[in-house]
């Protein structure tokens, strides 16, 4: 395996101006990013997570050669991104959840044409490419569309496509299914999963969707204050963070809280109660427990967040 | 050449956003033009009352207006909307355009490109054509050679305005108004003879900011006028090389703006 993205010892420091007084400034030093090193092989799906603020939107620019970083060394594809922006930009594919690139009042269509000849992709490739993104993303109906028009689900969909038409060798995704519907998000994850396992492309993205990396990451890497705190599976940063889910359960009547060995009950309200139990574990065997001794009438589960999971990461940290 | 590709096709897409609205398109040219014709109504208002404005009579302040009219028309139409950049930096969308293989000058230049700004050329070229009609020039060869390459040199040093003003904005998000009053502003200034305005002015205008070179240095020389600064006439000729060294030193602020840019973020 060939290491596609290596960063050895990154950092970038920002100088912010305060505002101290009237007229008064005073300057001091953010890092950002803090001697981050980190490899990632060419047809890795790689899910980076923080909480906000912590580097990772500094880290994805300084990848896609937006911003020059303040030290270290960093390659994407054996090129500088800084020195080399244009050059790196027809290797790279970068989504932006929260702001779409498309051409607002043209129709779908008119994006794509203008990427075919800004990124200049030979006419039998992108007709190739084309047809099979808007196969795959179901945007065949929506070509003719005005982007001002399409859904939030669409649009992204739509983004997708276009940043992968010049045929990337790596794709960047900022929050690719912030405020996407259950079904949605379900497409997009299924077209990642595909995408990477049909052409080996390259993934890398940012969520705030603990289910975005169960589904799609085999690796996660966690940063705050600028630093790598956990790189590995998913199911290790689990035990990392001793993380929980919770079972609400809804019984009958108000009881006391009840007694189950697999978790612990956390709060009680009225005939409704909330427990926890490791994040690890199948849910299945608890409910049938829980039903076989309670009269139960609804329950669910809820997923950790990651903000809770990197919290409880601290805390252990902090402790041992 | 790269970047006058990217333009076209930013430039087409633009072109073509616009017509998805044809009225309104249609009305805000028609609006530029007019805006820009009462512009001129009032001179010709001012000289209902006088005779000459500092000694220039209406045709020939017809002549520089138009000359100046035509050179900045030409720049807004090409790069007017540069001053669009401080919201680009505001709101984060530059970084879509730097993940693009294309050079961001280009691709700021072209943004929101606007066809109706075509309004403001027509009215100043028709201001032009009328003040030749009406002025008694001795056209020599050098006379009418100077009249494209000023217009063409104007266009550059409005540009180069333009492109510096955008070049501040990466220091000073919100400083499009104080770019505006260089470009707009300079060009209500230059539609006045030099001799109605103080010599510091005139000073300042033609040795710091030489926008005087647009339409005040070339119309001397093609009325046969003597400069108020006491200048040679063959300044004038020195047009193309003031613009030249304008464009090069907005180039420079330019990447000065965005390497800053590129090692802050903000």
């Amino acid at each position: 395996m060939d290491d596609f993205i290596v960063l050895e010892e990154v950092e970038k420091v920002f100088s912010v101006r305060r505002k101290t007084g009237f007229l008064k400034r005073e300057r001091h030093e953010v890092r950002a990013v803090d001697s981050l090193s980190f490899t990632v092989a060419r047809g890795e799906m790689v899910g980076y997570i923080g909480p906000n603020g912590a580097g990772k939107s500094t880290t994805i620019k300084m990848l896609t050669g937006i911003l020059t970083p303040s030290g270290g060394r960093l390659r994407v594809a054996g090129i500088d991104p800084s020195r080399e922006r244009a050059r790196l930009a027809h290797r790279i594919g970068v989504v932006f959840g929260q702001r779409t690139t498309l051409w607002w009042d043209l129709p779908l269509l008119d994006s794509y044409r203008l990427a075919h000849r800004m990124y200049r992709i030979p006419d039998a490739r992108y007709r190739e490419n084309l047809d099979r993104l808007v196969e795959l993303l179901e945007l065949r109906t929506l070509l003719d569309t005005p982007v001002r028009q399409l859904s939030l689900g669409q649009r992204m969909r739509g983004d997708i496509a276009a940043a992968l038409l010049h045929d990337p060798e790596v794709l960047y995704l900022d929050e690719p299914t912030i405020g996407l519907d259950v079904v949605s998000k379900a497409k997009v994850r299924g077209f990642l999963r595909e995408l990477n396992a049909a052409s080996g492309t390259t993934v890398l993205l940012t969520t705030h969707d603990l289910q975005d990396i169960e589904q799609l990451c085999s690796r996660v890497m966690v940063i705050d204050h600028g630093r790598l705190m956990y790189d590995g599976p998913l199911t290790g940063l689990h035990e990392a963070g001793e993380s929980e889910r919770t079972l609400v359960v809804d019984l009958e009547r108000e009881l006391p809280p009840v007694d189950v060995p697999s978790a612990r009950v956390v709060r009680v309200e009225g005939p409704r109660q909330w427990l926890a139990f490791p994040a690890g574990r199948s849910a299945a065997p608890l409910v049938a427990d829980l039903a076989a001794r309670y009269p139960l009438v609804d329950l669910s589960v809820r997923e950790p967040d990651i903000e809770a999971v990197i919290a409880k990461m601290y805390v252990e940290k902090a402790v041992s | 050449m790269a970047g006058v590709r990217a333009y076209g096709l930013i430039a087409g897409m633009w072109i073509r956003s616009t017509m998805a609205y044809r009225a309104s398109f249609a009305m805000t040219t028609f609006g530029s033009f007019a805006a820009t014709f009462f512009d001129f109504v009032a001179i010709m208002l001012m000289f209902s009352r006088v005779r000459a404005l500092g000694g220039w009579t209406l045709p020939e302040v017809a002549f520089l207006y138009g000359l100046s009219a035509v050179s900045f028309g030409l720049a807004d139409l090409v790069i007017g909307s540069m001053d669009r950049l401080g919201r680009r930096l505001r709101d984060g969308t530059l970084d879509a355009l730097l993940v693009r293989p294309a050079p961001i000058l280009a691709q700021v230049a072209a943004d929101r490109f606007a066809l109706r700004r075509l309004g403001r050329v027509t009215q100043g070229s028709l201001v032009l054509g009328w003040a030749l009609t009406r002025l008694d020039v001795d056209w020599s060869v050098g006379r009418l050679l100077l009249m494209p390459v000023a217009l063409l040199a104007g266009c550059g040093i409005f540009c180069a305005v333009f492109v510096a003003g955008a070049a501040f904005q990466f220091v000073a998000q919100d400083a499009a108004e104080v770019q505006n009053a260089f470009t707009y502003g300079g060009t209500t200034l230059l539609q006045y003879p030099p001799t109605v305005f103080g010599r510091e002015l005139v000073r300042g205008v033609t040795f710091v900011l030489p926008l005087a070179f647009v339409n005040w240095l070339p119309a001397s020389y093609i009325l046969g006028r003597p400069y108020p600064l006491d200048l040679p006439g063959w300044v004038a000729w020195t047009t193309p090389l003031v613009a030249a060294g304008c464009c090069a030193l907005a180039g420079l602020a330019w990447r000065a703006g965005l390497r800053s840019y590129r090692s802050t973020g903000s």
